[in-house]
């Protein structure tokens, strides 16, 4: 038996050769890690953050901006009347690093983000199931007046901070999840009503309807919220988890986001633990963002 | 004894097919791509393609990944893939097929035709456009120059919205083999 098939064994690197089919060796040799590109449009969700950073020498402008109430009838025009704007900058330092800053027009909140993408999602040879990215924030709220402030009010009272953990997974070129642990700090608070922490899990996600347009959604659920009843009881506004919807529409260098939502404020230390609306009693405002990218700095040839 | 003398002639044979077969693998690789477009120049190039050229049949293969193409912006790029030729879906491109006019005796340029089957975005075609072979001693340069419509592998671009990129883009193919 052994002596039959021996001298066929030795002919196998001539059966190999004659074979000659290049494209499926150059297919076979050609291993490598996919990263995952696009889990979202832009950098923000509806309010908050998506776990997308800036590329490395892009700088992003992003105009948000956020109507009245649309219960607010004929009078107000359906909010139209009323605005709430945070104008923006991000900037890649790296491709995984951006940093930003803002200003709010309610509350004159200055905004600062440093947002650095941990671990990417990608398939092939080093696989990984999700993108991590890791942001950190601090506000700094201009109002009230030095003229005006309170007895004991000092600098450092007007500051906040935002830890976040961004953790999403493309499942689909159509179909992105995203997870957002949120902790947040403000230095003052009125402690008959709040704590200085705040912790909330925020869930959302992005469908894409065509290559060009996507809906968009995303809720912050707030553990252990301070009681709306006592806030009533001390003449304070109600509080809510926010909650958002949007279309996504993206045209070369610009992503318009419209967006309905209930709160008016566009930085976390607000629009997380101080939304004052009710999604479901009417207290919707419509809004948009729009975001222009710059390429700033060419990259290099290799 | 029949075992050494099979053993030998096998050696023999394989040990005589590098010299017969000729074969080079890519030891340098670019293939860009640009086309002058309304308000600006589009233009990428991805130096990570493999290739096998068999010089004694004159057959040829490449393959590239799609999103190995590098753009100077790069919001262009996660455009190209995303929207244009969804690198999700078809991560790769290929080329198989013959160059045809190469003499693998000649030293130095020769005119040649590569004919084959080119494959991006899921859609193969037959192909056939004109380029140069230039071997110096056991290294050797292909380069070619072919414009490819987007419309023939079914890559669609939307004018009203991205007014900047043409219909049409030239492909130039710099290859630098070396005999393996």
């Amino acid at each position: 038996m052994m002596r039959r098939i021996l001298p066929f064994v030795f002919l196998l690197p001539l059966l190999a050769h004659a074979q000659g089919d290049l494209l499926d060796e150059l297919n076979k040799t050609k291993p490598g890690t996919d990263y995952t590109i696009a889990t979202f449009k832009g950098t923000r969700l509806v309010n908050g953050h998506t776990i997308e950073t800036k590329q490395a020498g892009t700088l992003e402008f992003i105009f948000a901006h956020r109507f009245g109430p649309l219960d607010g009838g004929v009078y107000e025009m359906f909010g139209l009347d009323e605005a709430f704007v945070r104008l923006g900058l991000d900037y890649g330092i790296t491709d995984n690093l951006s940093v930003s800053i803002g200003r709010n027009s309610a509350d004159k909140i200055m905004d600062s983000y440093v947002k650095y993408k941990a671990l990417s999602q990608r398939s092939g040879q080093k696989s990984f199931p999700f993108t991590l990215t890791a942001l950190g924030g601090v506000a700094y709220s201009i109002s009230p007046r030095r003229d005006d402030e309170p007895e004991g009010f000092e600098t450092v009272d007007r500051l906040a901070y935002t830890g976040q953990l961004l953790l999403a997974r493309k499942f689909s070129p159509r179909l992105s999840l995203q997870l957002m642990p949120t902790f947040i700090h403000k230095n003052a608070v009125s402690k008959t009503v709040e704590r200085n922490d705040h912790v909330a899990l925020g869930v959302g996600g992005r469908l894409k309807l065509t290559r060009s347009v996507a809906l968009t959604t995303e809720y912050y659920y707030r553990l252990d919220p301070p009681d709306n009843d006592v806030l009533e009881a001390q003449t304070l506004s109600p509080r809510y988890n926010s909650l958002g919807f949007g279309i996504d529409i993206e045209t070369g260098g610009h992503v318009f986001q419209l967006v309905l939502t209930n709160t008016t404020s566009l930085t976390e230390r607000t629009f997380i633990t101080q939304t004052q609306g009710d999604f479901f009693d009417g207290k919707i405002h419509l809004g948009f963002n729009v975001t222009r990218t710059f390429q700033l700095k060419k990259q290099e040839r290799r | 004894m029949r075992f050494t003398i099979l053993f030998s002639i096998s050696l023999l044979l394989t040990g005589s097919r590098g010299f017969a077969q000729q074969r080079f693998v890519l030891e340098q690789s670019s293939i860009s791509f640009h086309s002058d477009g309304v308000i600006e120049d589009i233009a990428a190039t991805n130096t990570n393609v493999s290739s096998i050229f068999d010089a004694s049949k004159g057959e040829i293969a490449y393959l590239l990944n799609m999103k190995d193409f590098q753009f100077p912006k790069k919001l262009m790029q996660v455009h190209f893939n995303e929207k244009y030729v969804e690198s999700e879906k078809y991560p790769r491109a290929s080329f198989e097929g013959k160059i045809v006019g190469f003499d693998p005796a000649v030293e130095g340029l020769q005119q040649v035709n590569a004919v084959g089957r080119m494959t991006i975005h899921g859609v193969t075609k037959d192909v056939q456009f004109p380029g140069t072979v230039e071997r110096k001693g056991g290294m050797l340069a292909m380069k070619a120059n072919f414009i490819l419509k987007l419309q023939d592998y079914a890559i669609k671009v939307p004018q009203i919205v991205w007014q900047n990129i043409a219909q049409q883009v030239e492909v130039t193919v710099d290859f630098n083999y070396r005999a393996q």
